[in-house]
């Protein structure tokens, strides 16, 4: 293995054309590309802050909430945004719910479920359908037959109807929650990791690997996998709030988040008796879920700009006049 | 077909379905019973073949909680889902087109960033809290429309508005790339050099050519209209399939629920077999494919 390794410069260095080039270490670096393309980009730079401090303030929910999420008192029923409270601590800034309980604590908490369903399932999904995907992609033949037909079968049917058909099998409950999210989605990751493998396989650094003598899992991961992540990194962003609006709505319906548990989406299905007479129950949740699904997509447009070679240079110099 | 055999293993085999379809606290000599008047203690092979002959029948067993054919309920409901989705169409199509047109025509402009922003937006709303909002703002606020029910013009508008904003927002994004790659070829420039006015150009050339990718999102989006239509049909009190589906869920009636999944499932690959006709009809050349 060491002797490839030491062999592999004198191997690939002359076919690389910027290999003997002065200049080359002076050329940005990636992470200062991607720095520099987020400052270029306000919206994303925007997306990015909120994100990270939705993420902060739900994880440590317990610090920064300013009330119990769990406690409530009849006199305090559907009070409106900016309620004093009755001892002179911290007003309900976001209003409290039916059982008197502090709305923006309760989405705090709330926010830790939905989008830890929501990483969750995407890691799960992810790695699931990446793996089927790498494998149908590399060795074809009939494993790539079964893994396709099982992608069209699923893709061609709405993803929340199978949420909601497994859910009545299995019951409810975060984790299951979380596994029906991952089961109705794998398609997705599969399906583009495959196509991609099947160009990257055809490539000559794939059969100079192989002349080598690298192993198949080798390849697949070290040499293959690598060039997949920024497509599947857009990806997963995206779906990331997919399956964040998909658990809101299960939880909507009944049949996701049980309480005592919370979600987004489970608070509007119990804001939604109030609509008449607590606007606050039902609105504010949902701005949350936008927000935060509107930050990922932001997000992934940008990762895709960025890591797409032809659109970058927009973000590293300025163009002179408005041109496409 | 694949999906019918899936259908009747997720529900036979992953689950009891005699337990599922009674209480939890049910004893088990009741769901001996049950499963006995089902016969469901016979072969799986044999439920199977009993289950495909009743299926070519178009029949799927009573509803347990209506006591009428399952095929039946669906058959009186599948109206109300199609009216539904056919106003929705009628909202989000037009307008992501114009949209889409909008942006295309001067990329990177101010219009074109709104527009794209509106589209992520569409996106990421969850659409039943949209449709909470309409009834907000404009049933209980403004009053002008009812909250909920199922009738004309006023009754459809709500659902449909919120059902729409998710379409717009995906096949606006797919008009405005597919225009501008359109733009780009030369036929445009012949059009213009031929001293076509930019109307005619946009509309007549560049649309035309632009139509298939168009079609095929439009495809896509008609299966998950339906995903949608299950959360906004329970919001809005809408008497279709989707707001059926839950409730034979909620009462455990397995037939039912094979019956709206399976009537779901060929009403998305009819919407399929129309795209595909209509590229033929859009594109002379797919038809000597």
């Amino acid at each position: 293995m060491t002797d490839v390794k030491a062999a592999l410069p004198s191997l690939v260095l002359p076919q690389d054309p910027q290999a003997g080039i002065p200049g080359r270490r002076d050329r940005p670096r990636a992470r200062e590309i991607y720095w520099r393309a987020l400052l270029h980009d306000k919206l994303a730079l925007v997306a990015l802050v909120f994100l990270l401090v939705l993420i902060f303030a739900t994880v440590f929910a317990g610090i920064v909430a300013p009330h119990d999420p769990e406690k409530g008192g009849l006199m305090l029923r559907n009070k409106p945004p900016m309620t004093q409270a009755v001892d002179g601590g911290v007003p309900y800034i976001l209003g409290t719910d039916a059982l008197g309980r502090d709305q923006l604590s309760r989405l705090l908490f709330g926010g830790r479920i939905s989008l830890a369903a929501g990483f969750a399932s995407v890691i799960i999904s992810g790695t699931v359908g990446i793996l089927l995907g790498l494998a149908a992609g590399y060795y074809r033949g009939a494993l790539d037959d079964i893994i396709m037909r099982f992608v069209d079968l699923q893709m061609g049917f709405p993803s929340l109807l199978t949420a909601l058909l497994v859910l009545y099998v299995f019951g409810s409950g975060v984790w299951k929650v979380v596994l029906v999210l991952a089961v109705t989605r794998w398609m997705i990751y599969a399906r583009v990791t495959r196509s991609l493998v099947m160009t990257y396989r055809e490539h000559v650094f794939v059969e100079a690997a192989n002349a080598i003598g690298c192993s198949n899992r080798r390849i697949l991961f070290l040499h293959i996998l690598p060039n997949l992540l920024s497509p599947i990194m857009v990806l997963a962003t995206l779906e990331v709030g997919t399956m964040i609006l998909t658990e809101a709505s299960l939880s909507f319906l009944g049949l996701g988040i049980q309480p005592p548990q919370s979600s987004w989406g489970l608070m509007l299905a119990q804001g939604r008796g109030y609509v008449t007479t607590a606007w606050w129950l039902v609105t504010f949740p949902g701005v949350l879920i936008l927000l935060t699904c509107l930050s990922l997509n932001l997000l992934a447009t940008w990762v895709r700009a960025v890591t797409d070679p032809v659109t970058r240079w927009r973000f590293l110099a300025p163009p002179k006049g408005a041109t496409e | 077909m694949g999906l019918v055999i899936v259908v009747f293993f997720v529900t036979h085999l992953l689950g009891d379905p005699a337990r599922l379809m009674l209480r939890p606290e049910a004893t088990d000599a009741q769901v001996e019973d049950l499963r006995e008047s089902l016969g469901l203690n016979d072969p799986l092979r044999v439920q199977f073949w009993r289950f495909i002959t009743d299926l070519a029948h178009g029949d799927l067993g009573d509803s347990l909680w209506q006591k009428v054919p399952a095929m039946d309920i669906v058959k009186d409901r599948l109206p109300a889902t199609l009216y539904l989705a056919t106003a929705t169409l009628f909202i989000a199509i037009p307008l992501a087109i114009t949209l889409g047109i909008i942006s295309a025509i001067r990329p990177r402009s101010l219009a074109d960033r709104c527009v794209t922003v509106f589209s992520l937006a569409g996106v990421s709303t969850a659409d039943f809290w949209l449709g909470l909002m309409l009834i907000l703002v404009f049933a209980v606020e403004l009053r002008w429309v009812p909250t909920s029910g199922y009738g004309g013009v006023e009754y459809v508008i709500l659902p449909a508005a919120a059902l729409a904003l998710r379409p717009i927002g995906r096949i606006s994004q797919v008009v405005r790339s597919a225009m501008l790659d359109e733009m780009n070829r030369t036929y445009i420039t012949t059009a213009r050099a031929k001293g076509l006015s930019e109307r005619v150009v946009i509309l007549g050339h560049s649309l035309k050519n632009a139509a298939i990718p168009i079609l095929t999102l439009m495809g896509d989006e008609a299966a998950s209209l339906l995903n949608g239509a299950v959360v906004i049909e329970t919001l809005f009190g809408w008497p279709g399939i989707g707001i059926l589906l839950i409730q034979a869920i909620e009462k455990r009636d397995l037939p039912l629920i094979e019956a709206s999944v399976l009537t779901i499932a060929v009403m998305i690959i009819l919407v399929n077999l129309l795209v595909d006709l209509a590229y033929s009809i859009i594109d002379p050349r797919v038809r000597y494919d």
